[in-house]
């Protein structure tokens, strides 16, 4: 049907699209910009040369970030599993206990984190207490794997949770009706009709891990230099904010490409689910 | 019910390159009961959408008393609708449903209570006034839609397959309770369906519609009786349509034979439909019977036997209430009156044959034809 | 199975919840330690309420939170409109892919791309420093766009379109079906919008982090500060008062969803 749309409604996208154009777009094209100029404006290919030398910390990092994204995927799908097989009633209060760390500042979950594993924490005065040696945990690469896991899980475990929801129960009584047990009906029915909730939780959880600049400098103790610690240096100072936008250039295509990525696999409508 | 109250004057419509409608004429009496019959995709709804406003035609005319109404926008026109799936408004209750209309003409309060309370009694819905649409059943939910177009007092109701949604016995219900209303009200109904026995039971008038072409306007007995073309003949009931030839007037042969039929007017040696509904074929012994042929399948049916028999290929539907075995030869005989004659058309050779019922069967079988798009794409 | 799956449950939940709770325990302990528990007190509240800087941080935050939402709320529910009755699709596809670009990026990309645009316009026009108030208000809207858009445009969608043609054919102008048809259909998207984009301003520390400056601290970039170098007690008085507010919010919001649901449970059953 076509009706004629009024003013109104012709109109009504305008101030959003002025707004997206300058304050999304814009920024963009600077990033682009200061990505191939020098100090004084001058186009140069210095800063993309530059990366190189930053190609251990693109490693380091997307190793990182592979890894805690593996964990909260073995971690969470099981959990999102159980929640949705909980009593209707018992969900709500178990989306509720998920939901409310989502909702606390990812500083103070860090944070939080942080005092607990300190060497003078309560894990190692504990240990102390039951006559262990204490370990240092702050400033190894599992205290960053750690505090990514523990501070992303919940992203993992929601979308999972939802698109496990949303299956219709018909399909499994369908598989044991055709002779699956419950674990082949996991394996042969549920998981795969629910990749399109891994793949939004994947994306959800390696995003944030791969650019995180908070976890790495408390947990990691400084010891470990990331991407987004990279460009977060980089831009403590002007000079070196060229730098710093190249940086942030690749890192931006290398992950836009493997959102698109996974959005095939899982015929793109993860979107949805990100909230 | 004699002046046009409406009258559709040579309407064309197509959506994306589609003709859904082609070139339609119709007139639409005061006080009458209209029903738009046809296969979904018929063209029916936009005919209705049409007089409605939601559509404007590509081509032709639309006129109401007499006057050109096509650029008027729904809400200046007189007539209300009754939606397919009701299309009431969630966020009201059905007292502020019905009173929708009248509110937005600035009628006082006091007048408003007074005619919704009437509209509710009309329509059986005395104590509902305080419910959510989405707390009430179907059939109430469809009484709410017709007490909400009804109050506005429109010229002319128009109702797109309003019953659709009902189970039967509550259909059959609704059916008469529209009916009481048109009377009690004298309002001109328009009405869309796809339900055959509905339109025949409730209407004054019927338009049967076929792929954008109005096929026959008469009376329920006109149409049932006197079908013009093939299609008409096999929507409306039964059917056994066979290929013939008129010899001369009440001279008509067919499946090999010269039978002996009522009508005439025909050229000498046409070729011709002939439609012969299977409550109107007696069954005999075979040596009496003008055909003979064996069952090929008894199907009970309640009051009656639905027996398919194979006459040299062609499948026969009859209705019988005798028990037919199953293989057995049988005689058919068919009185002169049973025999309905009409012109070619291009619906011929399409239907009438009771090899399979319908049409999705033979395609459901075949991998080479793909799903047809069930809804209306109107 | 049932067992194993319970316990798997709530050792998880555990291991989620004990950091928190470690923070808020110790917020009230009385001694400067996280090890060992001396007495409770509120001294570590006193201290932070005593602190200027933070409670200005938190009026900035309100402030920020309140603005911003409300301005993606209005910008965005009119582009959920807008989008919807748009017939291009290739502009309505363009639209939709450069609103979801700061919900794809990692939030420090959008973060130093708007700093970028920021820095680089105040170099235009000579000015030393714009980043603070006004650069904070911009980015916060702007990432909160595309979440206002997400609750408000499913709506117009799943709009039952022929609801529109009812008001119309009862005598409704179309301006008229848009207000009092389609308009009490939408609220619902828009209100959630405007909460999530109050929540997500609330929260956020990374893209504030590039466009802000030590004048305008949101409280996240208090935290930040605070947090940098050496362990402050009143943090975690802080950080308990937040934890409290936030449980509080969910907690009336489900309750008062949940009452509204067996109100309508009983009216169906009294039926």
């Amino acid at each position: 049907m076509k009706q004629k749309r009024s003013l109104l409604e012709k109109a009504a996208a305008v101030p959003h699209m002025v707004w997206v154009a300058l304050f999304i777009l814009g920024p963009l094209v600077f990033v682009l910009y200061f990505a191939f100029t020098d100090t004084r404006g001058k186009f140069t290919f210095t800063n993309i040369e530059l990366l190189s030398s930053y190609s251990h910390i693109f490693l380091l990092s997307i190793c990182f970030a592979l890894v805690a994204t593996a964990i909260c995927l073995l971690l969470g799908y099981p959990l999102a599993f159980v929640m949705a097989r909980a009593k209707p009633s018992r969900q709500k209060l178990l989306m509720i206990m998920l939901m409310l760390p989502m909702w606390i500042s990812l500083l103070i979950r860090t944070y939080s984190l942080m005092t607990l594993l300190d060497n003078g924490g309560l894990v190692n005065s504990l240990l102390v207490k039951m006559g262990f040696s204490p370990v240092t945990m702050i400033g190894t690469g599992g205290a960053v794997i750690l505090g990514m896991v523990y501070d992303f899980l919940p992203y993992m475990v929601l979308p999972i949770y939802t698109s496990i929801t949303k299956l219709d129960r018909k399909y499994m009584e369908a598989a044991a009706d055709l002779g699956c047990n419950s674990i082949q009906t996991l394996f042969r029915v549920t998981l795969p009709l629910t990749v399109p909730g891994i793949v939004s939780g994947i994306t959800m959880v390696f995003v944030p891990s791969i650019s995180t600049f908070y976890i790495s400098q408390k947990l990691g103790g400084g010891n470990f230099d990331l991407i987004g610690d990279t460009i977060e240096r980089q831009f403590k100072y002007p000079s070196t904010y060229h730098v710093g936008a190249a940086i942030s250039l690749v890192m931006m295509i290398l992950i836009l490409i493997s959102i698109a990525v996974m959005n095939r696999f899982s015929d793109g409508d993860g979107e949805e689910m990100i909230v | 019910m004699n002046n046009k109250l409406i009258e559709l004057r040579s309407i064309s419509k197509s959506f994306d390159g589609e003709q859904i409608l082609c070139a339609i004429d119709l007139d639409i009496h005061d006080k009458e009961f209209v029903t738009l019959l046809g296969p979904s995709g018929c063209g029916k709804t936009t005919t209705l959408r049409i007089i409605g406003g939601f559509e404007t035609p590509d081509m032709g005319d639309v006129l109401f008393d007499g006057v050109r109404i096509n650029d008027i926008p729904p809400h200046k026109r007189q007539v209300n609708t009754v939606f397919q799936k009701y299309a009431l408004f969630p966020h009201l209750n059905v007292y502020d449903n019905v009173a929708f209309g009248l509110r937005l003409q600035k009628v006082p309060e006091d007048e408003i209570r007074e005619r919704v309370r009437e509209m509710l009694v009309m329509t059986g819905l005395k104590g509902f006034e305080a419910r959510k649409p989405t707390t009430l059943s179907g059939g109430q939910q469809q009484r709410v839609a017709i007490a909400r177009a009804l109050i506005n007092r429109p010229r002319v109701l128009l109702l797109d397959e309003p019953l659709g949604a009902l189970d039967l016995k509550l259909r059959k219900d609704m059916q008469n309770e529209l009916k009481r209303i048109q009377k009690a009200t004298g309002i001109t109904f328009v009405y869309v369906t796809h339900d055959q026995e509905e339109a025949l039971s409730m209407s004054d008038t019927v338009v049967v519609m076929a792929d954008g072409k109005i096929q026959q306007i008469g009376t329920p007995t006109d149409i049932y009786n006197e079908p013009v073309n093939a299609f008409v003949a096999d929507f409306i009931g039964e059917s056994n349509i066979l290929d013939g030839v008129m010899l001369s007037d009440k001279k008509a042969r067919f499946a090999g034979q010269v039978f002996d039929c009522l009508d005439g007017g025909f050229a000498e040696n046409e070729p011709v439909d002939i439609v012969i509904r299977p409550e109107d074929v007696d069954v005999v012994a075979p040596e009496k019977g003008m055909l003979v042929g064996d069952v090929s399948s008894v199907t009970f049916k309640g009051d009656y036997y639905e027996i398919i028999v194979d006459i040299k290929g062609f499948k026969w539907m009859i209705e019988t209430s005798d028990y037919v075995a199953p293989a057995a030869r049988i005689g058919l005989y068919i009185e002169p009156d049973a025999i309905h004659v009409m012109k070619k058309s291009e619906y011929s050779g399409k239907f009438g044959d009771y090899s399979t019922f319908s049409e999705e069967m033979e395609h459901l079988s075949d991998p080479t034809i793909g799903t047809e798009e069930e809804d209306d794409a109107e | 199975m049932k067992a194993l799956s319970r316990s798997y449950l709530w050792i998880i939940f555990a291991l989620l919840y004990a950091p928190i709770l470690l923070l808020v325990v110790f917020s009230f302990n009385e001694g400067g330690s996280l090890s060992s528990f001396t007495g409770f007190s509120f001294r570590w509240y006193g201290e932070f309420f005593r602190d200027q800087v933070a409670l200005q941080a938190l009026k900035n935050s309100l402030f920020l939170a309140l603005a911003s939402s409300l301005l993606a709320t209005a910008i965005g529910t009119f582009a959920a409109l807008g989008l919807d009755r748009m017939r291009n699709r290739y502009v309505k596809g363009a639209v939709n892919s450069v609103t979801n670009i700061p919900m794809m990026n990692p939030d420090i990309v959008t973060g130093v791309s708007m700093m970028l645009l920021f820095v680089a316009v105040a170099g235009v026009f000579g000015l030393s420093d714009i980043l603070g108030k006004w650069t904070m208000l911009i980015a916060h809207t702007t990432f909160s766009l595309p979440y206002v858009i997400l609750s408000v445009l499913p709506r117009f969608k799943q709009f039952d379109k022929t609801l529109r043609e009812a008001a119309l054919d009862l005598g409704c102008t179309p301006a008229q079906s848009f207000f009092k048809v389609e308009l009490p259909a939408i609220v619902p998207g828009v209100f959630s919008g405007l909460v999530m984009a109050f929540t997500l301003s609330l929260d956020d520390f990374v893209i504030s982090h590039f466009v802000s400056s030590p004048d305008f601290q949101t409280l996240p970039l208090y935290i930040y500060n605070q947090t940098a170098h050496e362990v402050k007690y009143s943090m975690y008085a802080l950080c308990t008062l937040i934890i409290v507010t936030i449980l509080a919010l969910l907690l009336i919001v489900n309750f008062a969803g949940s009452i509204g649901d067996r109100r309508n449970r009983r009216r169906e059953a009294s039926k």
